[in-house]
């Protein structure tokens, strides 16, 4: 019976035990949403435009980006590919190169995403989807943002 | 003295490894998630392919960007963007003849038009094409802007479409398809929907 008669004295501390526990879970939340930035943008970060009839994209890992925009101090549109400004024909080298990395069977579902400038000019996206086209890259996705179209348009 | 036994190892700066990491990946972390227009390019054809069979010109929707971001639609219209929408859905819907055939079967109208059949604008939505013209100098946004609004038209037919024939819009159909991808009939209605208003926007090469 005495074991019953023991009378606590004051608050128990608050066990902390669980806090590293918690904090790993977050830990691993982070480390399996985290994207690392594979390539650093050389051109001005471009400016996307804006849609309302967009899609997700889905499996980033079939994705190949190619950005174009505006270098500072020069004029016209570059071309990034991975790390570099590269010229419009050098695309197709990096589709083939995109592909040695995925299996056979995968390389009809890899995608093209153009990240482009607002303000670049369609003929230099012609051009980038010419290459694409004679190479058989055939589907691309001309990345935007959310939001109202009536953005796009300089006054 | 002996029995004590190994001291515990103290646990409390445990905590303070898994916040240090923790802040680290919180930091690196980039959650954009890519959205975008998707576009099918056509297959690059042979150079002794046969020449593409000629379209009635009722058939195509021709909308043409300039350099100077104008728009201008059948080659008589200049329209700013907010119209393209509705001008491209009446054509589409239209609906003023004989589609191509089904599956086999005869040629028939189409019976889910809400159009003005003109005789004088598309047959079919099966048959409507819509062209993009675009010049070299046409800046991307505008030129983002118009296709947005042309694949917008579809959305909104399919939409109503859906709407009469299942009671929930397209855009519903999909994300719920999305999520029940085993969903056998929300497939097939999906494609219902798609063949009865099929997307054909074609990007034609911008001229020099």
């Amino acid at each position: 019976m005495s074991k019953f008669r023991k009378k606590k004295k004051g608050m128990p501390a608050i066990s902390t035990a669980s806090l590293p526990d918690i904090v790993f879970m977050l830990l691993f939340f982070f480390m399996v949403t985290t994207v690392m930035r594979e390539t650093e943008l050389k051109i001005k970060k471009p400016q996307l435009p804006f849609a309302t009839e967009v899609k997700k994209l889905e499996r980033k890992s079939l994705v190949s980006y190619i950005y174009v925009g505006k270098v500072k101090g020069q004029g016209g549109d570059k071309i990034q590919l991975n790390d570099r400004i590269s010229d419009v024909k050098d695309v197709k080298y990096f589709i083939f190169a995109e592909r040695e990395t995925h299996s056979e069977d995968e390389i009809p579902l890899l995608t093209t995403s153009i990240k482009a400038d607002i303000e670049s000019n369609v003929g230099t996206i012609t051009d980038i989807k010419e290459e694409l086209r004679n190479i058989n890259a055939l589907k691309i996705n001309y990345s935007t943002l959310k939001g109202d179209v009536m953005k796009n348009i300089r006054k | 003295m002996a029995r004590r036994g190994l001291p515990e190892i103290n646990a409390g700066s445990m905590a303070d490894i898994a916040f240090l990491l923790l802040i680290f990946f919180l930091v690196t972390t980039t959650m954009d998630v890519d959205t975008g227009i998707s576009r099918k390019l056509p297959e690059k054809q042979p150079e002794d392919a046969p020449e593409p069979p000629k379209l009635k010109e009722k058939n195509v929707f021709i909308v043409t960007v300039n350099r100077n971001n104008d728009i201008l639609v059948e080659g008589e219209h200049f329209m700013t963007i907010d119209k393209i929408r509705q001008e491209a859905v009446k054509f589409i819907d239209n609906g003023g003849g004989l589609g191509n055939p089904i599956d086999g079967a005869e040629p028939a109208e189409c019976d889910w038009c809400e159009g003005a059949k003109d005789p004088s604008s598309s047959d079919h939505p099966n048959k409507a094409v819509i062209s993009l013209e675009s010049d070299r100098g046409t800046s991307y946004g505008t030129y983002i802007a118009v296709q947005n609004e042309l694949v917008g038209a579809y959305t909104d037919l399919r939409n109503r479409l859906s709407e009469k024939l299942y009671g929930v819009t397209y855009t519903k159909l999909l994300k719920d398809a999305k999520n029940n991808l085993s969903n056998q009939s929300l497939k097939d209605k999906i494609k219902n929907i798609r063949s009865k208003y099929p997307q054909i926007i074609s990007e034609a090469e911008p001229s020099k």
